[in-house]
């Protein structure tokens, strides 16, 4: 009887409790990810803007000798992994809200996510050519 | 009621712009150019890790008048959507909304975006 009236508090439909429908603890991943990768993006994104800046028109010898040197290939490919990832969070939700006709919403997301992934990829794929001795 | 009669929210342009939603936007719309400019930093990589020449091409693209107003672009849409983005981690944390607040982290989201893409052009003109 006890356990009934605790039953009976319960905000969850019976059809959802029967269906194991509600929350999964993983309404905030989303939330949570775009502020993980923002965080991480701030010392990356000044590191990689002064970097870069301080070598302007650098030549294919001076560009490569950076992008070899361990510290740098590494910062670069955690730059690379967070930026795609904090854009394609982005770009999803800006999708998600201008883009209303479902099927349309769905192919360009995953277009999106495909791309980010293909980009990232082709990005480290390319720092590491360099840095293992092209 | 069906979904096509319910009422609607005024659309947005009878809204007086004010700094603030001039910069929420922005963020979008520094955040959608940054998303393309990506291409632009997969080419440089690319270049560089398929030789002197492929850089070469890449290089001298960048340094074009053109390469240098889309690099340009891209620093200042950089730098703004990195500065409004550490306000925007201030106000996850709970602080920064009363509307005096807003406003003063909204101009310094300005100013400082402008100095560091001055710093970096500095940097750059001086390398």
């Amino acid at each position: 009887m006890a356990e009934n009236s605790m039953r009976s508090t319960s905000m969850r439909s019976t059809l959802g409790r029967v269906r194991h429908l509600g929350s999964a603890k993983e309404g905030v991943h989303h939330w949570w990810m775009q502020r993980l990768t923002a965080l991480a993006l701030v010392p990356l994104v000044l590191w990689f803007v002064i970097s870069v800046a301080s070598m302007a028109g650098m030549d294919h010898a001076a560009a490569s000798a950076w992008i070899a040197s361990p510290a740098v290939a590494i910062t670069l490919v955690l730059l690379i992994t967070a930026t795609f990832y904090h854009a394609q969070l982005g770009i999803q939700v800006v999708i998600e809200d201008y883009i209303h006709n479902e099927g349309l919403k769905l192919a360009i997301l995953v277009m999106v996510k495909f791309a980010s992934i293909i980009l990232a990829v082709a990005a480290i794929f390319a720092v590491l050519k360099i840095a293992f001795g092209g | 009621m069906s979904a096509h009669n319910r009422p609607l929210s005024p659309h947005l342009q009878v809204y007086k712009p004010q700094l603030t939603s001039i910069l929420s936007i922005s963020h979008r719309a520094t955040g959608i150019a940054l998303a393309v400019g990506t291409l632009l930093l997969v080419w440089w990589l690319l270049a560089a890790a398929a030789g002197p020449e492929a850089f070469a091409t890449a290089q001298g693209f960048l340094g074009s008048w053109f390469g240098l107003l889309i690099l340009f672009g891209f620093s200042y849409a950089l730098m703004y959507h990195l500065c409004n983005g550490i306000r925007h981690l201030f106000w996850d944390a709970g602080y920064g909304f009363e509307l005096e607040t807003a406003y003063n982290s909204g101009w310094m989201t300005v100013g400082a975006s402008v100095v560091l893409t001055i710093i970096a052009w500095i940097i750059a003109a001086a390398s």
